[in-house]
């Protein structure tokens, strides 16, 4: 097997465990597909973004829940469904169910809960930051070896 | 819409152009991304606010405010801060100058007096986020179609027409989750269904969650 081959399987492999565990869904191969010569990094680009979106509300979800005056959960709410939202457009599964776990929490005005929720949160992302540029340092090896990314259906 | 009798074609100056609003930057991206595929010209704004200034309805620049685009299709987000996608369409439905601009809500939730409140007020369909490929080309084939029946009679008499068989003809592997209201353009104001509206859409309802 040569080298593009080697790295294809590779990839093929991780992209199937990735599914495989739930950390991405369909909606994730529904935005591969789209990326086209036109924009050869819509995936790369899409995920940064979700990315910054991630920290961004989870800090302010943790400021939200620090407050010692008493929390407001709406807005502590609102930050989750934002999330909720996103990662439900990118196909991030696991941070998604993470989200919706943690909203029934804030409904119940559970600051235990939240604060468990949140770590969750915070970790799936993380997790799932690890794996993706697992993911796309594997494209470019395969594009750099001269190779076409394989589609993961 | 003045693209009676023409086929668009992609990449000609009769694509359809879209005003998609969402808070989200990242949804904005992947509407914008679904609807350059699908062959159309798009404005992506992150506000109700942002959108009306765009068509040119805040009242601040006055009708010559409106950049001379004409928007086909506006895709709007129902939950955004400040002025929600009801909000935005209950405006756009209350403006004579842009009335018949089909309007379509984006909602990662599908609760049904939310969905019933949206078509009442004239939302074209109900789109459960996160929104697929096959559900933008299928709107977007139906706004086409709408402008080239539409000519000379002008306006659709009533926009909750039913057509249940939308979603056999779509593509992919699993099917839109979306409620439609839908487009039917073709069909003749006699063949109007306005009721049994709720049977059909709880039907079609997919919960994401």
């Amino acid at each position: 097997m040569n080298i593009v081959n080697q790295l294809q399987r590779q990839f093929i492999d991780f992209s199937t465990s990735l599914h495989r565990e739930g950390f991405v869904d369909d909606q994730f191969t529904q935005l591969q597909k789209l990326q086209d010569e036109n924009s050869p990094d819509f995936v790369v680009e899409v995920v940064s973004l979700f990315f910054e979106d991630c920290e961004k509300l989870i800090n302010n979800m943790a400021r939200a829940l620090e407050q010692t005056q008493g929390v407001d959960f709406k807005q502590v709410d609102a930050s989750v469904h934002q999330l909720k939202g996103s990662s439900s457009s990118i196909g991030a599964m696991r941070v998604k169910n993470a989200c919706i776990a943690f909203r029934s929490f804030c409904e119940a005005q559970n600051r235990e809960g939240c604060l468990r929720c949140l770590q969750q949160v915070t970790h799936e992302y993380s997790l799932l930051k690890n794996k993706l540029q697992t993911l796309f340092t594997l494209e470019q090896q395969i594009l750099a070896a001269g190779g076409s990314i394989p589609v993961v259906d | 819409m003045e693209v009676a009798g023409e086929v668009l074609q992609s990449g000609s100056s009769q694509e359809l152009h879209v005003l998609a609003v969402d808070d989200s930057y990242v949804d904005r991206k992947v509407i914008e991304k679904l609807l350059k595929i699908s062959s159309c010209k798009v404005t992506a704004v992150e506000s109700g606010a942002r959108a009306l200034q765009f068509l040119g309805l805040d009242g601040g620049k006055g009708s010559l405010g409106f950049n001379g685009l004409k928007v086909n299709l506006i895709m709007t987000d129902y939950s955004m801060p400040g002025m929600t996608g009801y909000e935005l369409l209950k405006k756009i439905k209350r403006s004579s100058a842009f009335r018949e601009i089909p309007v379509v809500i984006m909602s990662s939730e599908n609760i049904l007096t939310r969905i019933d409140s949206c078509l009442e007020e004239g939302a074209e369909e109900f789109l459960v986020k996160p929104v697929k490929l096959s559900d933008v080309k299928r709107l977007t084939k139906d706004c086409v179609t709408r402008g080239e029946t539409e000519g000379k009679d002008g306006r659709r008499v009533n926009k909750r027409k039913l057509e249940d068989d939308n979603h056999s003809s779509s593509s992919s592997t699993s099917s839109s989750p979306s409620t439609t209201a839908s487009f039917g353009c073709s069909l003749d104001p006699s063949e109007l269904i306005t009721s049994p509206l709720h049977s059909s859409k709880r039907a079609k309802l997919r919960d994401r969650d």
